[in-house]
């Protein structure tokens, strides 16, 4: 009879090997990051170009030129793009986040060459035609107005506001902004910002070199014209004021709360997060043991540290029953506390180090996921050896620094506090 | 082409390996052959309540996921209408630990009381956050039982209503165990950096010695033939603009006309270059979103059309106009590029989803419950079978008013 009450043995994760990327450049100069890994064939291609020109007064023409790029050329309408895409089973995306706007083209090597004329053809030739941008504003006011019934898309919202005001990180999008869109602004940010000089490629899958002379053949005469300005932003923090939206029907309250921090370039960045791990960042932190596992509060709670081009914060979220959110908040402020003032005990400490080291090991599953650690280091300007000192900071860190560093960082009272609902 | 090996233990419980050297990482995946539609009509939510109450400790283990996280592992699991999933990712050299603490909740749970009440209240905030403090959220507390008057499907795995979860007790928990959490309900998926022998002696070993307990043979009331159309109209303040819903009954996950069903949904809704968005969305300018989809269940399941209007769109004109689209597909035979375009992407789906090793092995669990894992790796060839005549007269079955239940989901003051 084995003796199932005792744990079989384990080992702690040693190393974590990274495939990384190796740097071309196409003859025009446009950096390619190739990430190879040739166990299925099939490739992903990012294009990938820096948020620019931020203008408050213009706050939607970066995302929806984005999220236009597929709705028409010169020569091909949005539904031939689709087809063509569609045809050989490929997937054109775009992504659109606060510092990047992107391109993605998903396929199998062996229609490379039937889809890459189209992605050309949209990254250079896009046209925003007038009647697809009426639908799209049109169909995105809709979803905004959705949007704004959902509490936590509200503390969202609201948050980041709080925190990043009228920035490219902080602006409420609402349905006014749409009303206001013009197309010449969408058109001339494409014309801006969808150039070669501010173009980065990162290659995943099996890039082999006729990936390579591919991209070169249709990339690599692409020249810059207009000139673009970068955004840059600083933010000081706030006193940690109460953002309260009341809806007197809620059944339950979105809680978000944040407080501005470092990002990924910051040497305490690493410390922070496994700090943030401790508080609410796995499943069995913190926030997630008192307020769901042991209260019932809540489906779920946890906690983020966000890395930002230009900034970095830590915010808590949670959607609680609405007759219970003052007791959540209470708690929320009790656990965010305790982190500075007592010392973690080293049995969570060891658990916590290897939960970690397992989910990074985790998260290297194919090439793709390799191309997105690249991407984090790349942004943050970085090398290979961050992942060195990431896993050596998870392995090493002392409680002692980890409660420094939550004096340092996570003071409860400088949090901007949002609820929307009832408390 | 996912490659595994199967055995079955004396108990009962299968098992399937897939070794995969790319990855120092381990999945494990565990299926029981139970979902919400095994739920008694007045405790329903009870399958996915349980799902909670497995992880609030075993009869040897007091915690489930501490050790796990302390070996650097993850873990998660779902509930659907057929079946309870769960599943852990973990570095393969420490495999062991997830045999040891999968076959303890096999053996037997803890039953805490503590767990119980604790996971009855966060279920019960699960159903207000996803179903009733959403706008729309609450569509399918109302779907389903205007499609289904008699299969279990009537109601969603979340349950019917919030008291049936509140009521559960700690003998239900208990009787729910025996009936269906034990070997012979069970498929056990291996996969990653692992081998057949291993796995092989840890199943043998952590597993082996749990009794094969009963079988549960499944007999469910079976949803009659619908034979006239049926319609509601909900109005709620809570949302911001006026959506429509209609279902159709379809056929079951085995039969041939489940792929016939799901390349229509594709025909009609995947991507920019689909019928429902050039016509309907961007040609009439009806709706502002317009999608077609199914349940894909194992039993027969509901087609189904989810659309917004436009402020000032007549709901019935826009209604009408999904009509037009579907007797389209009824009278006309499908250009054969156009049903290519979409089997091209049903087949580069499959490639693509070999990339995640936990999909991986997630499909080869559902496969081997629908009969055969290896089904999985033929999947593609019964969409490739299917030819332009089969979607006609598949919609022409499908897309009648007697086989439709409609939803008017209506902005109010």
């Amino acid at each position: 009879m084995i003796d199932r009450t005792i744990a079989p043995a384990f080992r702690q994760i040693e190393k974590v090997d990274l495939i990384q990327a190796v740097p071309l450049k196409l003859d025009n100069g446009i950096p390619v990051y190739s990430i190879y890994s040739g166990e299925q064939d099939l490739i992903r291609l990012e294009f990938i170009f820096d948020n620019v020109n931020w203008d408050a007064s213009r706050p939607l023409q970066a995302s929806v030129a984005n999220g236009m790029l597929n709705e028409g050329t010169a020569t091909l309408n949005a539904a031939q793009i689709a087809e063509k895409i569609d045809y050989y089973g490929a997937f054109l995306q775009t992504e659109y986040t606060y510092d990047h706007s992107s391109l993605v083209l998903y396929t199998l090597n062996k229609y490379l060459d039937n889809v890459l004329p189209v992605v050309h053809d949209v990254l250079t030739h896009s046209v925003f035609p007038v009647d697809e941008l009426e639908v799209y504003r049109l169909n995105h006011q809709q979803q905004i107005k959705v949007q704004l019934e959902k509490n936590d898309f509200v503390a969202r919202q609201t948050l980041g506001h709080a925190l990043f005001g009228s920035s490219i990180y902080g602006h409420p999008v609402t349905v006014t902004d749409y009303q206001e869109l013009q197309r010449e602004d969408v058109c001339s940010y494409f014309s801006t910002a969808y150039q070669p000089q501010n173009c980065i490629i990162v290659a995943s899958g099996k890039v082999n070199d006729h990936v390579i002379a591919q991209l070169n053949s249709y990339f690599g005469e692409w020249k810059s014209q207009a000139s673009y300005h970068k955004n840059t932003f600083g933010f000081t923090a706030g006193q940690g004021q109460e953002h309260y939206i009341e809806k007197p029907e809620a059944l339950q309250s979105a809680i978000r709360m944040g407080i501005l921090a470092i990002n990924r370039s910051h040497p305490d960045f690493a410390g922070l997060q496994v700090l943030n791990t401790v508080l609410g960042g796995y499943f069995g932190s913190r926030l997630m043991a008192n307020i769901r596992e042991d209260k019932g509060y809540t489906y779920g709670i946890g906690s983020a540290l966000v890395s930002l081009q230009h900034a970095g914060y830590l915010f808590i979220a949670s959607e609680v029953g609405a007759e219970v959110c003052g007791a959540a908040m209470e708690e929320i402020r009790k656990e965010v506390r305790l982190l500075r003032d007592e010392l973690i005990l080293p049995d969570e400490l060891a658990l916590v180090r290897n939960y970690m080291l397992g989910s990074f090991l985790g998260s290297l599953e194919n090439a793709f996921s390799h191309a997105d650690k690249f991407k984090n280091i790349y942004f943050s300007g970085l090398g290979y050896d961050y992942f060195e000192h990431y896993v050596n900071t998870v392995k090493t860190i002392t409680p002692q620094r980890l409660q420094e560093l939550a004096n340092q960082y996570l003071d409860f009272d400088r949090f901007e506090k949002v609820i929307v609902g009832r408390r | 082409m996912v490659k595994f090996d199967r055995f079955t233990l004396d108990n009962g419980l299968r098992v399937l390996v897939h070794e995969d050297k790319t990855t120092p990482m381990a999945v494990v995946n565990i299926l029981y052959d139970v979902g919400a539609r095994d739920e008694n009509p007045n405790q329903t939510g009870f399958a996915h309540l349980f799902e909670h109450l497995m992880f609030g400790g075993s009869v040897n283990i007091p915690s489930y996921d501490e050790p796990l996280q302390r070996v650097g592992g993850e873990n998660n699991a779902f509930t659907s209408n057929d079946i309870t999933n769960y599943y852990i990712t973990l570095p393969a050299e420490n495999l062991e630990t997830a045999f040891w603490l999968e076959s303890d909740r096999m053996l037997s749970l803890a039953f805490s009381e503590k767990s119980l009440d604790v996971q009855r209240n966060v279920v019960i905030e699960e159903f207000k956050q996803r179903y009733l403090n959403q706008p729309y959220g609450d569509v399918w507390l109302k779907l389903r039982p205007l499609s289904y008057k008699v299969h279990p499907y009537r109601w969603p795995t979340i349950g019917q209503e919030i008291a049936h979860i509140a009521d559960a007790r700690i003998e239900d928990v208990k009787a729910f165990f025996k009936k269906h959490y034990n070997p012979q309900n069970a498929i056990l998926v291996v996969g990653g950096h692992v081998t057949t022998n291993e796995v092989k002696a840890l199943a043998e070993k952590w597993f082996g010695p749990i009794p094969a307990g009963e079988k549960y043979n499944r007999n469910l009331p079976q949803e009659p033939v619908q034979t006239e159309a049926r319609a509601e109209t909900v109005t709620s303040s809570h949302v911001p603009l006026n959506a429509l819903y209609i279902t159709f009954h379809m056929p079951a996950r085995k039969t041939a006309g489940y792929y016939e069903c799901d390349l229509i949904s594709d025909i009609l809704s995947r991507g920019n270059s689909s019928r429902l968005c050039l016509n309907l969305v961007k040609g009439k300018k009806l709706f502002s979103d317009l999608h077609a989809y199914h349940t894909g269940s194992i039993d027969a399941g509901l087609f189904v059309i989810d659309g917004k209007l436009l402020p000032g769109i007549d709901i019935h004109q826009a209604e009408q106009a999904v009509w037009e689209e579907l007797e389209q597909l009824k009278k006309t035979l499908v250009a054969d590029m156009e049903l290519d375009k979409v089997k091209n992407k049903q087949e580069s789906t499959f490639v693509f989803s070999e990339m995640n090793l936990l999909d991986k092995a997630m499909n080869l669990a559902y496969f081997e419950l629908l009969g055969d894992a290896d089904g999985f790796n033929h999947e593609i060839d019964k969409y490739l079978a299917v030819s332009t005549a089969d979607i006609q007269q598949r919609a022409a079955k499908l897309f009648t008013k007697e086989n439709s239940s409609t939803l008017y989901y209506l902005a109010g003051a």
